[in-house]
């Protein structure tokens, strides 16, 4: 069994399996297991539960393949990754698809310029050791994510200047008045709030543009009514998570929008492949757990385990729905960009060179948007939400491969074994 | 539907846009039928060498008049069409294709067509990344590369400018005489064009065309890493063996600094998957070429299907067992070349004016006769 | 205080904590913008997970590596564009 990401999905599932008695290999493409959510330079700042899992996988007999990106998928799951520059192939009977999610950006006036970077963004290049003590730092963005960057921030000694939510008042209240059904989410909400208690926490508020004054940046805001501008030397802004499903898509499984479709073992479209965590909409940790256990189980041949957490899963992707349905993206942020923004960044091509009526091919053969060193990761959603666009067909290597590792994975098919 | 026109070609590909080209400028009006959109198919999957080839007298008079007609077009054409003089630079592996090497100048020299002949040492200044060890080359500089959607919506927009209509998305479900049927109607015309490419025997049954899948992959961005399109002269191997699956060297420098490796040749119907195995062993005749390649970030790779014909000629003119049916279609891996030849000698046909080379070695029923 | 190691940065020799990624160091040291668009404009990191591809600068000699990913080493030369 492989098992390909490794935050907590992928760490729950290859735990579990490999506890079962499974061969798995668990493919991450970041230095060391953790995820984005768990990402770490110290495992001693991590919370208990995450080094929890970080060990019961150390201590099971499952490998783990880190700096792995896996690039292509074969017939017959046979994976193909880049492992730090060297051709690896796993031919595995079932693969979990634990590939997290990734942060949509929508295009508006200045969103290039440096110093604009995503919510996550900030927090992961935070937890990569940037320094942000006595910078200007502004937060907007949307969901339950604003709320511990914003607390990491402020911990790291950021000057925290504004943390905007999006959503409209109502629905944000609306939110934390459910949070009673979830009574450990609401104290951590309030632990998180309790580290930016000085700092404005406006919701209803968004980003309209950005510029360069100063050698700083000029932060348009607006709540729809009024509008004002105030400088920040880094913004971090976003408008909440997509999944990662290139390799869903790349092995033809069914999509919801833009979640994979999985039964109740997290089985997708295509036999003896699972998704869990973010690839299936549910969001977050716990969710994201829960979901890596049952598929680890499932693909093991254990239902009585996996049907045993359906009830805890139920609960989460209750909350998620009540999370999407809240942080819902206003209608103005879609109408940000103007005719001469950049929509695609790889390529520098603008919103007004993309007829709305295209197909993302027609699009990419036209103007070269997604055709770039990022394969579309940020443009083809962005012209998803914009203009309607289609997704894009996922082509071999998911992950831009040099050529000769590429040659290496693809020649001599017949003598690829277990991992190697 | 739209009055009737003079003129309905099936195919919004570079062939069939450069046919609506020269019959719109020829007078008539013409209608273009795509299924897809324009320079979807085999024209967005090819790399866009213009090229010179020398294996035939007839290949080499369609591309050589070709690439004149282009020459004439080029300063209209908007900076998207992505020319580039670069040149092509046949690479000699060992003696015996050095002496091919001295056989394609003197063919090439006879017809005025200049080349360069190089040897080992001008071959690595040429083409820093070419490994050591390798015979020369043969250098023709006159030859190019495009973006060939961007010189097909081209052709296209002179076309609508002279009255044509382009309908995209528009499947023609059939031929008869002097009408096409579409899922939006049937249609009438003088002349019916079946310019499908590789689909061309869907329409018209008893084309000799069969599609012959090809992989490509782009890189990133790696500028200054090669100057001409490469190819390897064992490619003409390659290319006119019409068995098994075979690679050959080919890398062409994009405007972008990006590079396009191939090139593989497979016969095997309409399947568009990755062939995983004929990949590897094209990434890896191109690394044995250039080295240096194994470090460059692949970004994509896709596959094709070029229109073959047993003869490796494209079947240009008439199909007589259809009362107005026209055949533009078969060009294999030189479309993108041939395309302006094709419409002008088509064009020529249709109106009842000599075309400027002989069409006859073109003839799309030349394979009928043979075959009764 | 953490270990340093030493990087080069165009040149420019600068001593950085040991376990940062190449992209915080650069951050930290002052460079906001990383690299050049294809239309010349400037850009600097923007996921910080190797997602959007911004952040590319050229390590030892390797152009177009996404320094988001990367931790520095001792010794290690950084080029961004000017």
């Amino acid at each position: 069994m492989a098992v390909i990401g490794g935050g907590p999905a992928g760490i729950a599932a290859a735990a579990v399996a490999a506890g079962l008695g499974r061969s798995v290999v668990l493919l991450d493409a970041s230095p060391r297991p953790g995820g984005q959510i768990w990402r770490h330079r110290d495992r001693g700042t991590l919370p208990v539960g995450a080094r929890d899992w970080l060990g019961r996988l150390e201590a099971s007999d499952a490998t783990v393949l880190s700096g792995a990106n896996v690039v292509d998928v074969a017939p017959g799951f046979r994976l193909g990754a880049d492992v730090q520059g060297r051709a690896v192939t796993v031919a595995a009977g079932a693969v979990v698809l634990a590939t997290g999610a990734q942060e949509l950006f929508l295009p508006f006036p200045g969103w290039t310029l440096p110093g604009v970077v995503g919510v996550g963004g900030a927090q992961a290049l935070l937890k990569a050791g940037m320094d942000v003590r006595g910078k200007r730092v502004a937060i907007a963005g949307t969901g339950p994510l604003l709320l511990p960057v914003a607390a990491a921030l402020a911990r790291a000694g950021a000057d925290l200047r504004m943390v905007a939510e999006q959503a409209p008042p109502r629905e944000v209240r609306r939110f934390a008045a459910s949070l009673w059904r979830t009574p450990a989410r609401l104290v951590q909400a309030a632990l998180y709030r309790s580290a930016f208690a000085t700092v404005r926490y406006r919701w209803g508020t968004w980003v309209k543009r950005v510029s360069e004054r100063d050698g700083a940046l000029l932060v348009t805001w607006t709540t729809g009514r009024s509008t004002w501008a105030e400088p920040a030397d880094l913004l971090c802004t976003a408008a909440g998570l997509v999944p990662c499903t290139e390799l869903a898509r790349l092995l033809g499984c069914e999509l919801s929008g833009e979640a994979v479709v999985v039964d109740h073992e997290q089985q997708t479209s295509v036999p003896g492949l699972y998704a869990a965590g973010e690839p299936t909409g549910n969001t977050g940790m716990e969710a994201a757990l829960i979901e890596g256990a049952i598929a680890g189980f499932a693909a093991a041949g254990q239902g009585a385990g996996a049907r045993a957490l359906w009830p805890s899963r139920a609960r989460h992707r209750d909350f998620s729905r009540r999370a999407s349905e809240a942080f819902r993206l206003r209608p103005e942020l879609r109408a940000r960009a103007e005719p001469d923004t950049i929509v695609c960044r790889c390529e520098d091509v603008t919103l007004a060179s993309i007829a709305p009526g295209w197909s993302v091919r027609e699009a990419k053969l036209a103007t070269r948007a997604g055709m770039g060193s990022c394969q579309g990761r940020v443009c083809g959603p962005a012209l998803r939400h914009l203009l309607g666009t289609s997704a894009d067909t996922v082509r071999v290597p998911v992950v831009p491969t040099p050529l000769g590792v590429l040659a290496g994975l693809t020649a001599q098919r017949d003598d690829s074994r277990g991992a190697s | 539907m739209t009055s009737r026109p003079d003129a309905i070609i099936v195919g919004a590909g570079i062939v069939g846009a450069a046919c609506a080209y020269y019959l719109s400028r020829g007078g008539l009006r013409v209608t273009v039928f795509d299924e897809g959109f324009a320079g979807g198919g085999t024209t967005a999957a090819g790399m866009g060498h213009i090229v010179v080839m020398d294996d035939s007298e007839a290949q080499f008079a369609l591309t050589s008049w070709s690439q004149r007609l282009l020459d004439d077009l080029l300063p209209a054409m908007p900076r998207a069409a992505e020319y580039e003089r670069c040149g092509t630079l046949w690479v000699a592996e060992d003696d015996e294709q050095l002496d091919a090497a001295r056989g394609k100048r003197t063919y090439y020299r006879d017809r005025g067509v200049e080349t360069e002949l190089l040897d080992a040492r001008q071959l690595g200044e040429a083409e820093p990344q070419l490994r050591p060890g390798l015979a020369g080359g043969l250098r023709v500089p006159a030859d190019g590369v495009v973006y060939p959607p961007a010189v097909t919506r081209w052709l296209l927009d002179q076309a609508i400018h002279l009255g044509a209509t382009v309908r995209e998305g528009v499947a023609v479900e059939g031929v008869a005489p002097r009408a096409v049927l579409t899922g939006a109607g049937r249609l009438e015309a003088d002349c019916i064009i079946n310019a499908a490419g590789a689909g061309a025997p869907r329409l018209t049954p008893g084309l000799p065309i069969v599609p012959r899948k090809g992989h490509l992959v782009i890189t990133d961005r790696a500028p200054g890493f090669s100057r001409h399109q490469v190819i390897e002269l064992g490619y003409l191997r390659s290319a006119h063996t019409m068995s098994a699956a075979s690679v050959a060297f080919n890398v062409q420098p994009r405007i972008t600094g990006q590079l396009l490796v191939g090139s593989s040749r497979e016969l095997v119907g309409w399947d568009a998957s990755l062939n995983r195995d004929v990949l590897g062993r094209m990434l890896e005749r191109a690394c044995s070429f250039m080295p240096g390649l194994a470090a460059l970030p692949a970004l994509r790779t896709w596959t094709g299907f070029r229109p073959a014909t047993p003869d490796k000629l494209p079947l240009i003119g008439a199909w007589p067992s259809v009362d107005g049916l026209w055949i533009a279609a078969g060009h294999e891996g030189l479309g993108i070349t041939t395309a302006l030849g094709t419409g002008s000698m088509l064009t020529d046909l249709i109106l009842g004016r000599p075309p400027a080379i002989d069409p006859a070695p073109y003839a799309a029923d030349r394979v009928m006769a043979e075959a009764h | 205080m953490a270990a340093m190691v030493s990087i080069r940065v165009n040149g420019v020799e600068m001593s950085v904590a040991a376990d940062v990624s190449v992209a915080a160091a650069l951050l930290n040291a002052g460079h906001t913008m990383f690299r050049r668009s294809v239309t010349g404009a400037a850009r600097g990191p923007v996921c910080g997970m190797g997602t959007c591809f911004e952040c590319r600068v050229t390590i030892d000699g390797e152009p177009g590596r996404r320094s988001c990913l990367e931790p520095v080493r001792e010794g290690m030369r950084v080029t961004i564009d000017a």
